[in-house]
């Protein structure tokens, strides 16, 4: 039985889990800085990097506390090293070598968009690959094939904005406020998404995305019709996202002969994205897997599975790792 | 009772363990400040080649600033994390404090700087004591001219010493009374640190991990941006 604790500061969350043996986790204690950002309309690098620096150490220690495990179960130290912010990712790799240390427990530095594709494993372990994973958050849309432990392929990407910038872009330009994704799905309840047809960029094309002109035709819409209800607006917007997503999930599926569609990232808690990729999945007869929204958004509880998985393959990491905001997956290719 | 002192406030980091005999290792660099990645490797190699088991430390001191942001949050958050895997309680000393400290010996008033980038100095000034310096003006932060403008009204005989200092050399150099501290002690020293916080230590005048907060002297960016668009 191998406890590990978990730490994820990439972002503007700051967050701690012990988790045991990839799947059981113990405690998953996120807290958010979204109040603290939400005023600017997105994440403030420093006002991140100093609220994580503030909120790591008590993070911590209730995870510890609310798993009921003290430091001698301790026996690894994940933390995420890439990508995200800098300032913010150099907190909780400091942190967790500092632990590693003072605990005399290895560390190892985890890729944040490994652990999200890992997020779906914790709930669903039985999972069969290969699986088409849908990364889809403020900072990723990418789609991914999950061929098996550590081994990923790259199939389609944004070329521009993220899903979810583009929603917050949207949420802002409507006057909805930050973060933008919950605030376009609560208001669409209550709108069209028939009313106006917007057709997302390189719909046909491939499996690459392009949202950044999504932005501008709901803009230009809004100019030319200024009575226009902002519910009808806000639906159809996320309705044209959603199709473009779940168009090109199932043809990612379809290319790869995939067992299933697993969604991850923060966009993959929005309601209509989950009901159409279900959908989707019983048409196509394969698995469609939905993480609880604990697991899409950034949390610590996936950088604890992973590290478990990657230990048992690489072992741990060097104490004199950094944290690098641009790292990559090592995708294979074929 | 055995210090373990962090100091990352500038493009230097450094660690340090002393105790009742002085510094008894410590190890500085400054080079691409590499703070995150040299901080941890350095504690290991200290406690290998000083036989020191970390679970004999008794405190963690470090440096809380002002300096440079995230240089500083790694040191703090590496110190933090320490303290509170060791179960051992903190002393928090800033920057300027262990800056000025090498020029305790000096008669003159002390002006202890960190180049704050952006054009702006952080500064305090001390005096000699007894028993090394006492800080006579709280931390703050201004530009240099301001700062020279300042010591020439006071007019009296100074060392300003600090990497703000030997950034702004030219503009200290031409006044009256003003001496520049030595190249060598341009960056705060970890060994300062170790030998400033262990007759606190005896004292016990610890804090807990959480209590600690790094002294930024400046709002985010961000914040300033924001009160400037309301107000205009
Ligand atoms: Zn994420």
């Amino acid at each position: 039985m191998t406890t590990v604790l978990g730490i994820e500061t990439s972002c503007d969350e700051t967050a701690a889990a012990i988790v045991v043996d990839g799947r059981d986790v113990l405690a998953n204690v996120v807290s958010s800085q979204i109040d603290l950002h939400a005023r600017y309309g997105g994440v403030v690098p420093e006002i991140a990097g100093r609220a994580h620096e503030s909120l790591l150490t008590p993070v911590v220690a209730e995870a510890m506390v609310e798993a009921g495990v003290t430091d001698h179960d301790i026996d690894l130290i994940a933390a995420t090293h890439g990508p995200g912010l800098i300032g913010s990712l150099l907190i909780g790799v400091s942190a967790a070598k500092a632990l590693s240390l003072g605990w005399n427990v290895p560390f190892i530095g985890i890729n944040h968009h490994e652990a999200h594709l890992y997020a779906a494993l914790i709930e669903e372990p039985e999972l069969e690959f290969p699986l088409v994973v849908m990364l889809v958050s403020g900072g990723h849309t990418m789609l991914i094939e999950f061929q098996d432990h550590g081994r990923y392929r790259l199939l389609g990407a944004t070329l521009d904005d993220a899903a979810g910038e583009a929603f917050d872009k949207v949420a802002r330009y409507l006057g909805l406020g930050y973060p933008g994704g919950p605030a376009i799905d609560q208001l669409s309840q209550q709108g069209n998404p028939q009313a106006i047809k917007f057709t997302p960029p390189m719909r046909n094309d491939g499996l690459n995305f392009s949202f950044s002109g999504l932005k501008t035709a709901v803009v230009n819409y809004v100019r030319q019709h200024p009575d226009v209800e902002t519910a009808d607006v806000a639906a159809s917007f996320q309705a044209a996202v959603v199709d473009v997503l779940t168009h090109k999930a199932r043809r990612a599926a379809q290319e790869i002969g995939a067992t299933g569609i697993c969604l991850a990232g923060g966009v993959a808690a929005n309601s209509e994205l989950r009901e159409k990729t279900l959908d989707i999945c019983v048409e196509e007869g394969i698995q469609g897997f939905l993480p609880s929204r604990a697991m899409c958004t950034d949390n610590a509880a996936m950088v604890a599975a992973t590290a478990w998985w990657r230990m048992r393959s690489e072992g741990p990491s060097p104490l004199d790792l950094g944290a690098d905001p641009n790292l990559r997956l090592p995708f294979i290719d074929s | 009772m055995l210090v373990l002192g962090i100091e990352t406030a500038t493009p230097q980091a450094g660690v340090a363990i002393g105790g009742h005999e002085g510094v008894i290792a410590s190890f500085h660099t400054a080079r691409d400040r590499r703070h995150a990645e040299t901080l941890a490797p350095a504690i290991q190699f200290l406690c290998t080649q000083t036989r020191i088991d970390l679970n004999e430390i008794g405190v963690v001191a470090v440096d809380i600033g002002p300096g440079l942001f995230t240089g500083l949050r790694v040191g703090v958050a590496t110190a933090k994390a320490l303290a509170h895997a060791l179960k051992i309680p903190m002393i928090g000393i800033s920057s300027l404090d262990l800056a000025a400290f090498p020029a305790r010996f000096s008669d003159r008033l002390i002006v202890s700087t960190v180049d704050a980038r952006r054009g702006e100095i952080f500064y305090a000034t001390y005096r000699k004591t007894a028993g090394g310096i006492q800080r006579i003006t709280e931390p703050r932060v201004d530009q240099p001219d301001n700062i020279a403008n300042q010591l020439t009204a006071q007019g009296e005989d100074c060392l300003v010493v600090g990497d703000g200092a030997q950034r702004y050399a030219q503009t200290f150099q031409m006044l009256r009374g003003v001496e520049i501290g030595e190249e060598g002690f341009r960056y705060p020293n970890a060994g300062s640190l170790v030998e400033l916080a262990h007759p606190r230590a005896l004292r016990e005048e610890f804090v807990l991990p959480t209590e600690i907060e790094p002294l930024y002297l400046r709002a985010p960016d961000a914040r300033i941006n924001w009160q400037t668009r309301e107000r205009s």
